[in-house]
């Protein structure tokens, strides 16, 4: 893992929205960060996966579990859906030991890598956790859930930016055994909870037929421990808005109509999952992170390469995944707009900003 | 996922529990903690000798809650190809050896009702760190351990204190032997069976739990092959135009890595599946527990870990 002194450490700010008036926008230090997921001209699926080992300093590939500028008005979003909807957190009872696999996971990273927002301190099964930012100190007993003010799982993704989902693994399987699920792009706990590895990708067009499931999933059965991975995902949103889940599809599925090209540029937003998946070391489950990034196309045209590479992979996707990922309709209007910024020059290789 | 990630780690107890069995207590060389693991993990330690590097997976035995040590027990075998024995002659405490991160492809399934765990000579080994998972989720679960004679009874002691009722021994010296046919259609719906032991116990395992109708994610087995000894024969790498003999005691594998490539493995011992290969031309002589047998038949893939050629040649998509 790299060492803290490569990590960012942004200050922290505070009240943004991602509803109503969509407060939510990037400083220039985070839109210079911002996981831009596209190392060549074009888009096609691949597995993708690398060693989650850290990256370039300030980078979001440094940290085990990125923390940034976004974290207070994140956890608030969290709790705000939690509110309306408690069931977007969910662990299915024999997973009891992946919880606190999870707590122990996510509390020592963060402790390691932001020691001035988080400390713990442990003695044999005695754990005090601070969380500065929050205003959060709980000691209890690890392994004692009657301890916390949340089953474990709860508790500590209540505190951390992303999605997390839980998978067992029986029978050369992997499960959707629990999840925090409350910034997605569009899917379903509640709906998927218990299915496996292929019945919860099955909506996904062509990558079936290239036969990536059977390739990634016989690569995480082997997951090691301390040997986690990682890859991008991508897709577009209208308006900086975390929760886009089916549950809520009558919010925000109409905002894709209401993108014009006066409005285009504040509106769309590119949405950048960083996925990472660790094996958990009592309970052999793997937990899958998946750490939202949204950015505006006005915020990204500030960086020149991504405006005239983002032009190019938006204008030669295929219809089929355009479709799929709902953007096919105000795609024409997207493309209009970073068409100015493409003058048709290479770009670098990479995914860095020049 | 090949040997760079190494963990050093020095040997800080070597206990002779049997006349063919040593226990080995190991720690991390920089004294930082270890990885944790879930039971029914195994390492593979890498052993540097004079004359070969020996890769074998050993299950870790000490408790999964102990993140300073890992216990690893190795059987001595005088007909292997050297590992075992190196670390019965050669290795001393306060010796360094390397292990891989642990890996699970024995693990406990959290949905079974009950657990029968049967266990022949080394075999308790991955056993003895799931009785910790077993004994702290107070899971309802019975051990059949089973042995030569007394004097290789290894670990009996602390077993019958870990376990109390829960086990039963069996001395096949006395004329003890587990019955896997009567054990298994005495259990409820919902019971998982796991045997770790030598290869006709494991087959006697299945083939009970398959005639009495039982599902196969009930049954749970691990097997590691070690790669066996054969006559040596050329492999060409198609993709890489090179042109490699393969030692009559080595595998496919080591003798790639002698040639300086790095191909995809990880347990080396047939079972995980990471090194499947394409075979392009040649017949395998199969070793592997990874490949489905009609697989096996068509000699398209092999596992370059532990099979072998039947024929002089052998032509890899590598």
């Amino acid at each position: 893992m790299a060492s803290p002194m490569r990590i960012a450490t942004p200050p922290l700010k505070s009240g943004e929205s991602f509803r109503d008036d969509f407060s939510y926008s990037n400083s220039p230090q985070a839109i210079r960060r911002f996981p831009f997921p596209f190392h060549e001209d074009k888009y096609m699926y691949s597995v993708n996966i690398e060693p989650h080992n850290g990256g370039p300093a300030g980078s979001v590939f440094a940290p085990a579990f990125d923390i940034d500028e976004h974290y207070l008005s994140e956890v608030e979003e969290r709790r705000r859906v939690l509110e309306e909807d408690p069931g977007r957190c969910q662990v299915l009872p024999h997973m009891m030991e992946a919880q606190w696999d999870t707590l122990e996971l996510l509390m020592e990273s963060l402790a390691r890598d932001y020691p001035q927002h988080f400390s713990l301190t442990t003695d044999g099964d005695q754990w005090t956790w601070e969380n500065r930012p929050l205003g959060i100190r709980d000691s209890f007993t690890f392994g004692d859930p009657a301890t916390l003010p949340q089953e474990p799982f709860e508790y500590i993704t209540r505190q951390v930016q992303g999605d997390f989902t839980l998978h067992g693994q029986r029978d050369n399987m992997l499960y959707m055994d629990g999840g925090m699920v409350t910034c997605q792009a569009d899917w379903s706990l509640d709906f998927d909870l218990g299915m496996n590895w292929y019945e919860w990708h099955g909506p996904v067009p062509k990558a079936h037929q290239m036969g990536i499931f059977d390739r990634a999933l016989k690569f995480l059965l082997n997951l090691q421990v301390e040997r986690p991975v990682r890859r991008l995902n991508w897709t577009m949103t209208i308006n900086p808005r975390m929760d886009t889940s089916p549950e809520n599809y009558h919010k925000w599925g109409i905002d894709r109509a209401s993108v014009t090209p006066e409005n285009v540029g504040e509106k769309a937003h590119l949405r950048v999952e960083l996925q990472t998946l660790w094996r958990l070391p009592r309970s052999n489950a793997i937990i899958f992170s998946i750490r939202c990034y949204l950015i505006s196309m006005e915020e990204l045209v500030t960086i020149p390469k991504w405006a005239r590479r983002f032009h190019r992979v938006l204008g030669t996707l295929p219809d089929e995944l355009a479709e799929y990922k709902g953007l096919i309709g105000y795609r024409p209007i997207v493309l209009d707009y970073l068409a100015p910024f493409d003058d048709g020059a290479e770009t670098s290789p990479g995914i860095g900003p020049d | 996922m090949t040997g760079q990630f190494n963990i050093p780690v020095r040997v800080t107890r070597i206990e002779q529990v049997t006349p063919m069995i040593r226990r080995f207590t190991l720690e991390r060389y920089d004294g930082g903690q270890l990885p944790g693991f879930s039971g029914g993990s195994h390492v593979v330690v890498t052993m540097r000798g004079d004359d070969r590097i020996h890769h074998n997976p050993y299950s870790l035995m000490g408790s999964p809650d102990d993140k300073r040590h890992y216990q690893i027990s190795v059987r001595r075998d005088d007909e292997g190809r050297g590992g075992s024995l190196f670390m019965h002659t050669r290795v001393a405490e306060g010796d360094t050896l390397e292990v891989a991160p642990p890996t699970n492809l024995f693990a406990l399934n959290r949905l079974a009702k009950r657990h029968i765990l049967i266990a022949g000579g080394i075999g308790i080994t991955p056993f003895m760190a799931q009785l910790h998972e077993l004994r702290r989720a107070g899971a309802d679960y019975q051990l059949h351990y089973s042995f030569r004679d007394q004097e290789n009874a290894a670990f009996r002691n602390e077993l019958e204190a870990a376990c109390g009722r829960r086990i039963t021994t069996y001395d096949a010296s006395a004329g003890e032997f587990v019955q896997p046919g009567q054990l298994l259609a005495e259990q409820p719906l919902g019971t998982h069976v796991y045997v770790c032991g030598p290869k006709g116990m494991i087959q006697a395992v299945n083939d009970a739990a398959f005639e009495l109708g039982w599902a196969d994610s009930h049954v749970h087995w691990e097997e590691f092959a070690a790669p066996p000894v054969g006559k040596p024969f050329r492999v060409v790498l198609q993709k890489s135009d090179m042109e490699v003999t393969v030692p009559g005691s080595s595998s496919v594998l080591e003798a790639l890595e002698d040639a300086g490539l790095q191909p995809n493995c990880l347990c080396r011992g047939g079972v995980c599946g990471e090194c499947e290969t394409v075979v392009v031309e040649g017949e395998v002589e199969h070793n592997d527990h990874f490949l489905p047998d009609d697989v096996k038949q068509t000699n398209s893939r092999m596992m370059i870990c532990v099979s072998r050629a039947r024929s002089e040649r052998l032509v890899l998509d590598l």
